[in-house]
């Protein structure tokens, strides 16, 4: 699936919901499953800069993929860029860097986030495209 | 006279709202307190009758508006028991106050002396001090606290010593709700000749602060955490502290002569007072003042001691549920963690529910590395809030952890 589809997807899985914490436990149960970093891994350096809990994120070039893991120790954090790996897990680099995420708004979760999550989201989703453009 | 919260909440009309489809339930209040009516009505009528600049105008509506921010410095005055008007000085908040203080001293402190504040304070009550010291070469001491959340008071003799200029804390802990023992700790201040600093953020609306009591030389209240507008602080101080302090900003208001060589500087309070000061928020602060204390502070503590004894007991039953600071003496503070999720998380799930509470460190990171955690959830409780309101906050808990775990 290319990146937009993947967003169609997730649209689609959110649309199933109605109330906002049915959304949220959502979030929270794609956070859980979210393979999570080793120990290891979660180092500074791999820290997103913006986040009010701590979000670390890790990306590999895979040919012209980019392949991403990430870990929070908040959940909704965690749950928030689990959704980003779905859409930008193994696309193409140049895709990734290109991208415009329309379904954060189309699900709603703008709103729902306050300023400062907000921002939080921003800015992993910066951290991801700054790694597609060095891959690129 | 019964405790009349129908009354009460009937003032507040912002509490009558539906926040995510729920009803609102402000457990927020050791940040900011909601106004009641009658402040808004205060400044509505001050900008509709009397909107004119103060302390120097001839005509009628510059002596209104001058007259009535006087007015309420002498309120403030009366409600904490200083001696005279000039003593009540108007700022932007408590972190001016404190800098006030803070940046005054350096003219007066030298570099093998100490200034000496506790582990409890909040950031506008250290950074200010560190500063400080780090100007004039002087030495920054902590008075550390205990795994309650108490201050340690054991080794107070050698903290505080002749070297001491300064001893500056908090009547009660924003993050964790202690009452600290102010007595004991101004008493020993005041053995080796040290000045002495209250800050009242949270016992201002809570307490009846008597400054001379206290025999304290600095004393700070906030106007917006006691049911007044935000920007407008207090900084009481005695007449020869503030006589002996040089003022920190300078402009309007606050000189007596100026020459393009060399001013003078008028006298208190108006010396630390450069500039148009925030004239409808001294006069919505003096409404807020007049409808506490027509609630009374003693009934309001009492009510409010009542939430946190129940909030207490029926969260407890929470598994994993944790207080973080556990004083003897505590004020309508809640700082808790439920184990196996992230305060963060429980803040936007019970957001989500309608119920407003802090998270994170609440301006107090060392507080929080001592307790070697990253921040709380915290539920503070004002005049307004119900047991309802808690159970319905316990209820929008238990769905919250049940979601996380």
């Amino acid at each position: 699936m290319t990146i937009s589809e993947k967003q169609a997807a997730l649209v689609d899985e959110f649309a199933f919901f109605d109330d906002w914490m049915d959304k949220y436990n959502h979030i929270i149960e794609m956070g859980k499953s979210l393979k999570p970093l080793s120990d290891q891994d979660k180092q500074e350096d791999l820290l997103v800069q913006g986040c009010q809990s701590k979000v670390w994120l890790k990306a590999e070039k895979q040919g012209d993929d980019v392949k991403f893991w990430a870990d929070a120790d908040a959940i909704i954090a965690k749950g928030i860029v689990a959704m980003l790996i779905d859409v930008f897990d193994e696309q193409p680099a140049a895709d990734i860097a290109q991208a415009e995420l329309g379904f954060i708004e189309e699900i709603g979760l703008k709103d729902h986030l306050s300023p400062t999550r907000a921002n939080g989201l921003m800015s992993m989703i910066k951290q991801m495209k700054i790694y597609a453009l060095a891959f690129a | 006279m019964a405790y009349d919260i129908d009354y009460i909440r009937s003032q507040f009309p912002i509490l009558d709202q539906q926040v995510h489809g729920r009803p609102l339930v402000y457990l927020d209040n050791a940040a900011t307190a909601q106004k009641p009516k009658a402040v808004v009505d205060a400044i509505s009528h001050y900008y509709y009758n009397d909107n004119a600049n103060v302390h120097r105008g001839v005509h009628t509506l510059s002596q209104r508006a001058t007259d009535a921010m006087e007015a309420v410095r002498e309120q403030v005055r009366a409600h904490i028991g200083a001696r005279e008007a000039a003593e009540i000085i108007f700022t932007r908040g408590i972190t001016d106050s404190i800098n006030t203080v803070a940046f005054g001293m350096g003219a007066l402190i030298k570099p093998h002396q100490n200034v000496v504040i506790t582990a409890l304070e909040h950031h506008s009550n250290i950074v200010p001090w560190q500063m400080l010291c780090e100007r004039t070469g002087a030495t920054l001491r902590y008075i550390p606290i205990n795994e309650k959340g108490e201050l340690v008071l054991h080794s107070l003799e050698d903290i505080i010593d002749e070297h001491t200029v300064m001893v500056a804390f908090n009547h009660i802990s924003n993050s964790l709700g202690t009452i600290n023992p102010v007595s004991t700790i101004l008493a020993r201040a005041k053995a080796v000749g040290a000045w002495t600093l209250v800050d009242g953020a949270q016992s201002g609306p809570h307490a009846m602060v008597d400054v001379l009591e206290w025999d304290v030389d600095f004393f700070t209240l906030a106007s917006h955490k006691m049911y007044g507008p935000t920007g407008l602080g207090v900084l009481y101080g005695k007449r020869e502290r503030l006589e002996a302090l040089p003022p920190y900003q300078g402009g309007g208001e606050m000189i007596a002569t100026v020459t393009l060589e060399k001013s003078t500087y008028a006298e208190i309070p108006h010396k630390f007072e450069a500039g148009t000061p925030h004239i409808e928020g001294v006069i919505g602060f003096g409404a807020a003042l007049k409808f506490m204390n027509s609630i009374g502070i003693d009934a309001i503590a009492k009510h409010e001691a009542e939430l946190l004894d129940y909030a207490t007991e029926i969260l407890s039953s929470i598994e994993g549920f944790r207080i973080i600071g556990t004083a003897d003496h505590k004020a309508s503070v809640l700082s808790f963690l439920v184990d196996g999720t992230h305060p963060y998380d429980l803040g936007v799930l019970l957001d989500q529910q309608g119920i407003a509470v802090r998270t994170g460190q609440h301006c107090t990171q060392p507080i929080m590395d001592q307790f070697c955690i990253a921040g709380t959830a915290r539920a503070s409780f004002a005049m307004y809030n119900t047991k309802e309101e808690i159970d319905l906050f316990k209820a929008a808990l238990d769905r919250a952890v049940n979601m996380l775990r």
